[in-house]
């Protein structure tokens, strides 16, 4: 604990029982001071044995304060600008809590009730892609940061900033008995070290101060990741000392400039582009800001060249000419220069991958095809977790943003770019206009087929949806469950607010805290957030709809309701296939029947609006229209649909 | 659950989805006679196996396919490519031997599959115009 003259909790509570002890002279107090002094010098070894130490356990007269550390430690997330804090509560970081609300005002940050750390976590996960920066957490350091843990592994993986701060006790004899002793760790960040950026046990409070700016910086650096800092009980909770006082100060937040690529082999990739017959941009998790999606649609358009958006962020508008998301193989084998924007996973883009009895891949490409990559990911990787994917062989591979590399290579490919080419290109941007505008008109057919089916088809389910929020300022914040991505086929995406990517780990649970995450920072910008809500992924943690409604969320959730973790099902089935037997038992522990789970039901008990279930694709649209007008009130609603599994 | 599955699974997903669209045209087109040679079979009793034997996970209970599975009906291919596909597929569908399923049964899912109406005319589908 803090040393030098920092009232730690000991020393504080010591020397207010020493004074308090000379005041009222209590029997403990005496009795130490009755005690035969120690031997001048004891025999090696031996340490000279004290009375059994009381600790300073006396009464004493100081037992207010009205400057506690935590109180500096709110000032120091308010100069972060940390608009929300999530939290379930828990009595290692009530110190802090408490100086949130009190002295801090329940304002910048603000206190955001959860009824679980997994979803505390996924909430600022999504906040923090709407806002291009983190939002903060509090957890239990110990069986807290257990809860939260999944959660922030996504996060990692999705290459997302988040602040988390865990509670903890460290010093063994300040603690409580009992459940203070079962809530304390020597390490806490250990068991997540693995998938943050950073971490740090600040020691005294100019300490959180700096770590805590630091951490900011560190976790707002490409690739961004979330970090973590232990907060000490005793220094959330002990008065802040004169010493201290004199010495608290917030350093000044300089973010780090994104790395750019470097300019020869910017030149390089810009050559390959310029001549490429075929070139193919694919972006993932690209768009950063809205900066992404407008330096994207320059190059592509400079170029003529399609683009294929994996949908790790918002990056590229779904009705642009040159989205050809959905010609997936063809294009690229077709493809002479692959230009890969922040690819979770380059291998498996341009490779296929059969899992079969005998596992085998093979590449999607043509011998020759230039693979370029520009991504942060080369800049940071972990061993343990295999998040990193297979081993991609490219020609250029830039470690640098890719949005903030984007600028540069638009300028080189200008540069590089001839008249004759301008022509070229020209053609080439015609026969891909022409091949979105067929490949829409295909969706759209496939999507009429099943179009009355009963449970309702998930093209159906996508197309009420949109029906009823096109005309509003709408962001898809959440989508789980697999519809078989209807919606980025058929809705006109072309904000950057408008689609914030998945969990990144694939850790399921995710999209029902992202989806309140997003409508929380949605809200202040007047946005209708609306989600696509898986039910296995409800039911990992229902508890945030009660967050939605405490809070006032506008969030509008359509459960995608199959009755079924799904992907589990096919996977089964693909077993019982292999095996050659039991292919008519895959729903044994996949399906979620018998009974069915009524999930307005559940939410309605949470205090919020609910219709459904809805198996009778007529009944859709009016009950969509209806939770709408509540969640233009500013209130979260929701609509469950009993749906194709797919 | 093997959660860590989920995504490479989508992955393949999403291509299978893309390829098979893009063969859809093709493949969808079997000719009346070429679906009336297929021997007889029991429409009804081939939903039901639609879906005990697991098809409906991956291709949707009206077979009208998605992200995991190609889109089976209405009109569906030939049934000789039909039985030759199920035994012997070259993708990322799961083979379904003699063992488990019979060519009889199989061929009450074809009876199914070309029971399934047209789907309505798109252009009729106000939502589908947006
Ligand atoms: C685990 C998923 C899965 C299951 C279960 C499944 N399929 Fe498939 N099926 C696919 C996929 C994916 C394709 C697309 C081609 C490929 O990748 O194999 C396909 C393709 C087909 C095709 C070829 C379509 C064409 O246009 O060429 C037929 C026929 C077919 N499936 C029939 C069936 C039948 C009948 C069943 C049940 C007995 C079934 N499938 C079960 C996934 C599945």
């Amino acid at each position: 604990m803090a040393k030098n003259g920092s009232v730690d909790r000991r020393n504080f509570l010591k020397s207010a029982a020493v004074t308090g002890a000379a005041i009222v002279g209590s029997a403990a107090a005496s009795e130490a001071q009755n005690a035969p002094p120690a031997p001048a010098a004891a025999a090696p070894g031996t340490a000279p044995i004290a009375p059994r130490e009381t600790d300073p356990s006396l009464e004493a007269d100081i037992v207010t304060t009205d400057r506690p550390g935590g109180d500096f430690m709110v000032d120091v997330l308010k100069s972060l600008n940390l608009e929300y804090v999530a939290a379930n509560p828990g009595s290692s970081f009530r110190g802090i809590h408490e100086s949130i609300i009190n002295y801090g005002g329940n304002s910048a940050p603000e206190f955001i009730t959860c009824c679980h750390e997994e979803s505390s976590v996924a909430i600022a996960h999504a906040y923090s892609k709407v806002e291009g920066k983190p939002m903060a957490v509090l957890v239990h350091g110990t069986v807290g940061l257990q809860h939260a843990s999944m959660a922030m592994y996504n996060a990692y993986c999705d290459r997302v900033p988040i602040i988390v701060m865990a509670g903890n006790t460290l010093d063994a004899t300040m603690r409580r008995p009992g459940v203070e002793w079962n809530h304390s760790v020597q390490d806490a960040a250990a068991m997540v070290r693995d998938f943050t950026k950073w971490d740090d046990l600040p020691w005294s409070l100019p300490h959180f101060a700096e770590s805590a700016v630091r951490a900011y910086k560190i976790s707002m650096t490409p690739p961004m990741m979330p970090v973590m800092l232990v907060l000490d009980g005793g220094l959330q909770e002990d008065p802040i000392s004169d010493e201290v006082k004199g010495r608290l100060r917030i350093p000044k937040l300089t973010l780090t400039t994104p790395p750019q690529g470097d300019a020869g082999a910017v030149a390089e990739a810009a050559r390959l582009l310029v001549n490429a017959q075929n070139p193919v941009i694919i972006a993932d998790r690209l768009a950063r800001t809205p900066a992404g999606m407008a330096h994207l649609i320059e190059l592509a358009e400079v170029l003529q060249a399609p683009v294929i958006d994996q949908g790790g962020r918002m990056n590229f508008p779904s009705h642009h000419a040159l989205n050809l998301s959905n010609g997936g193989r063809a294009l690229l084998g077709n493809a002479d220069v692959i230009l890969g924007l922040e690819l979770a996973d380059f291998w498996g883009t341009v490779d296929s991958f059969r899992d079969s009895l005998i596992r085998s891949s093979r590449p999607i490409t043509k011998p020759g095809t230039k693979l370029i990559s520009i991504t942060a990911g080369d800049l940071y990787m972990k061993s343990n977790y295999q998040d990193f994917q297979r081993y991609p062989e490219v020609d250029i591979a830039m470690a640098a943003d890719a949005e903030a590399t984007l600028p540069a290579l638009i300028e080189a490919v200008k540069r590089a770019m001839t008249g004759d080419k301008k022509t070229a290109f020209e053609a080439r941007g015609k026969r891909y206009s022409e091949q979105h505008g067929n490949a829409l008109d295909r969706t759209r057919s496939d999507a009429a087929v099943a179009w009355d089916a009963s449970p309702v088809s998930t093209a159906r389910l996508t197309a009420e949806l949109y029906n009823v929020i096109r005309n509003e300022d709408w962001a898809l914040v959440s989508a789980s469950g697999n519809t078989s991505n209807w919606e980025k086929r058929l809705w006109k995406f072309d904000k950057h607010y408008q689609w914030l990517g998945g969990s990144g780990g694939a850790g399921v649970g995710y999209g029902a805290p992202a989806a309140v995450g997003g409508a929380l920072a949605n809200k202040k910008h007047g946005r209708i957030s609306v989600a696509i809500q898986g039910d296995g992924d409800f039911m990992y943690a229902p508890g945030v709809w009660w967050t939605a409604a405490h809070h006032k969320l506008p969030l509008l959730a359509v459960m995608h309701n199959n009755r079924a973790y799904h992907q589990e099902v096919m996977h089964v089935q693909r077993m019982g296939n292999r095996h050659n037997r039991g292919i008519t038992r895959a729903h044994i522990g996949t399906t979620l029947e018998d009974p069915f789970i009524n999930y307005a039901q559940i939410v309605k008990g949470m205090g919020v609006y609910s219709e459904g279930p809805i198996s009778n694709p007529n009944d859709l649209g009016p009950a969509l229209a209806r939770a709408l007008a509540v969640v233009k009130k500013g209130e979260p609603a929701l609509v469950d649909v009993v749906t194709q599994p797919r | 659950m093997k959660k860590h599955l989920v995504l490479t699974f989508i992955f393949f997903a999403a291509c299978v989805m893309a390829s098979a669209a893009q063969q859809a045209p093709a493949q969808q087109n079997a000719s009346a006679q070429q679906q009336q040679n297929a021997p007889q079979g029991n429409a009804a009793n081939g939903r039901k196996l639609f879906v005990s034997f697991g098809c409906y996970q991956c291709h949707g209970y009206e077979a009208q396919g998605g992200s995991a599975g190609a889109r089976l009906a209405p009109r569906p291919i030939p049934y000789a490519q039909l039985l030759k596909y199920v035994r012997h597929p070259t993708g990322e569908m799961p083979p379904f031997t003699e063992k488990v399923v019979k060519d009889s049964e199989l061929t009450d899912i074809y009876a199914f599959l070309r029971a399934q109406p047209p789907a309505p005319d798109v252009d009729k589908i106000p939502l589908l115009k947006q």
